[in-house]
């Protein structure tokens, strides 16, 4: 993030928008922040405590934004000062203030970070509006899936400073490039020893149980299966089970935390269920839905191509 | 619980008066202690304000002696003061943001000067600007004389004082959040308006008070002073080298001088302390620390 905002150098790399070049290690160009037309907002937004809101907004434009402050309705506040703001409202103030640059890309850093979890998701579906409704290219890294989800049209992954993807969050949810990748998507990730079979492998799980994939394989590998693509059924006529360790409501379905496994039911029509803690649990999912990630130099899982 | 465990002591058998004894004898003492420091600290002071009523006081000011020395002394530190903080100020800022190569270096060596007595200041001022010194050659072709000149108390006060302002006003770039500056480059903000902008506006409690230091310490000057520019009324004798010739022959005249700079030094602290309680409440942008807001969302 900061690199991309000019305030970091790269040992070596490329960035670009658009036509325009920002840095290029090989060229050796390096355009200083003030030149590049970012707007930059770092996790604790960074506003100045010496400045009012008014004066905070007006420090790129040098002038008065009141549409801006309109916009992100925080006009009534343009004379308080920063440490009297709720963390929300900083954001507001830090957005508007990188909108007065007029920015060709928007750079958010952990936008969330700083607030708590109520606030959270309420700012959360408010930047996700303004952002659609702003239409300029935005950089956001967060640590939490579920922010990435609801803001991102793609997204990329990056595990310890590889790119594993770099894809729309459906895919990322359906072809999961690593075991990495398919973690942060909340997926089911297993161990276990696949052997071809005439429809694919049958995956020998680590821990017990087998499930069959419609992705041929052989040798070690690791299975991913979303926790919806698993369906609970009878125990002694399931290739695989699993004990119930606890079960919990989450927007109108049930999530069922089991040993191994984590899965997503919808709850009947009364919202009522059957299943209690310490039950086992026989569980069967589509062939199709079995992913089979085979180990890659490095202890990296990749998917088969 | 048994009379042994109670008093904590497993062998000895210390009778419980003892104890209360030394307890007592350890608040007299720390309080004695606290009295004789307070007394030794204060007394010169007192001591030179109530030397004479008020009256006299007033009087001593009425001599040339005294005037000139004023003049001086505003002059030399006004224009001293001056070249501290338009030089010193960036010089300071630029230590506290950059990492380059060395700098641990100049941070030390310009810290020197602060542990050198004043007179070998003096001395090595004299040796370097002096006509016989070192640059004394280039400066007499430039028709340049420094040593014994209004200038000269202008340089002895700077070498002096200026470690001081920039220690001080380094820290306070440095306590500046550094993220701050940064946003304020991807605002547009060059580095001049960086420093004048949000730099110097969040770093103005640390860098007020630094300046009030230095500002007393070179209104004090007085070894380098009385080495590279002598003790001449009226062009180089400050207030304080005019203490110094005065208190033989009118010593009333020297307490005067005294007692003016004893209220100039109490306010100059007094001054540097309200600055930086007043900094540091001002650039926090936790919101614990106001009360009465009325802004916040529910």
């Amino acid at each position: 993030m900061r690199t991309v905002a000019g305030l970091e150098r790269p040992r070596a790399g490329r960035i670009a928008l658009g036509e325009e070049i920002w840095c290029d290690t090989e060229r050796r160009i390096h355009l200083s922040p003030e030149r590049r037309r970012v707007g930059y907002l770092p996790q604790d937004y960074g506003l100045f405590p010496h400045l009012d809101v008014a004066a905070n907004v007006r420090f790129a434009g040098k002038r008065d934004r009141p549409d801006l402050l309109e916009r992100l309705r925080i006009a009534h506040l343009a004379g308080a000062r920063p440490r009297q703001l709720s963390g929300g409202e900083r954001q507001r103030v830090a957005l508007a203030r990188a909108l007065a640059r007029e920015p060709r890309v928007l750079l958010l850093d952990e936008p969330f970070g700083a607030l708590d979890a109520v606030t959270r998701r309420q700012v959360r579906d408010e930047l996700a509006d303004l952002l659609t409704t702003l239409r300029l290219p935005t950089l956001l890294v967060t640590h939490a899936f579920d922010d990435a989800i609801v803001l991102a049209e793609r997204i990329a992954v990056i595990d310890r400073g590889h790119l594993d993807q770099l894809a729309r969050p459906r895919e990322l949810l359906r072809n999961p490039a690593t075991a990495m990748v398919a973690e942060l998507t909340g997926a089911n990730v297993l161990e276990g020893t696949a052997t071809p079979c005439p429809t694919g492998s049958t995956v020998r799980l680590t821990g017990g149980g087998e499930l069959i994939s419609s992705t041929p394989a052989s040798g070690p590998v690791k299975i991913v299966v979303q926790p919806w693509e698993l369906h609970p059924a009878d125990p002694d006529s399931s290739t695989v089970t699993d004990e119930v360790i606890k079960v919990r409501h989450d927007h109108g379905r049930l999530v069922i935390r089991l040993t191994r496994f984590t899965i997503q039911i919808d709850l009947d029509d009364n919202g009522r269920h059957a299943i209690s803690e310490g039950q086992p649990l026989g569980l069967r999912a589509e062939p199709a839905n079995v992913r089979v990630l085979r180990p890659q130099a490095g202890n990296d899982y990749d998917q088969v191509s | 619980m048994s009379a042994a465990a109670r008093s904590g002591d497993a062998g000895s058998q210390k009778p419980q008066w003892m104890t209360a004894a030394w307890r007592v004898a350890l608040a007299v003492g720390a309080t004695l202690v606290i009295v004789m420091v307070m007394a030794f600290l204060m007394l010169p002071i007192v001591a030179l304000i109530t030397y004479q009523p008020l009256h006299d006081l007033v009087d001593g000011f009425g001599s040339s002696v005294v005037t000139d020395a004023i003049l001086v002394s505003l002059k030399t530190n006004g224009i001293a003061f001056a070249i501290m903080i338009v030089l010193g100020t960036p010089f300071a800022y630029i230590l506290a943001r950059r990492q380059f190569f060395g700098r641990t270096v100049v941070i030390t060596l310009v810290e020197v000067p602060l542990v050198m007595p004043p007179a070998v200041a003096g001395l090595g001022l004299l040796v370097a600007f002096g006509r016989f010194g070192l640059l004394g050659h280039t400066l007499t072709a430039l028709g340049i004389d420094l040593a014994f000149t209004q200038a000269a108390v202008v340089l002895a006060i700077l070498f002096v004082a200026s470690p001081f302002y920039l220690r001080g006003a380094t820290a306070a770039f440095e306590a500046v959040d550094p993220t701050l500056i940064d946003v304020a480059g991807t605002l547009g903000a060059g580095p001049v308006r960086r420093l004048l902008r949000v730099a110097i506006p969040l770093a103005s409690g640390g860098i007020g008070a630094a300046a009030a230091v230095a500002f007393a310490r070179g209104i004090g000057e007085f070894g380098a002073t009385i080495l590279f520019a002598g003790s001449f009324q009226g062009v180089t004798q400050t207030l304080p080298l005019a203490v110094y010739s005065l208190f033989d022959a009118n010593l009333d005249q020297a307490i005067a001088i005294g007692v003016l700079l004893i209220i100039v030094s109490a306010a100059i602290l007094l001054a540097s302390k309200l600055l930086i309680r007043s900094w540091t409440s001002s650039i926090s942008t936790s919101s614990y620390l106001d009360e009465g807001s009325s802004f916040v969302q529910p």
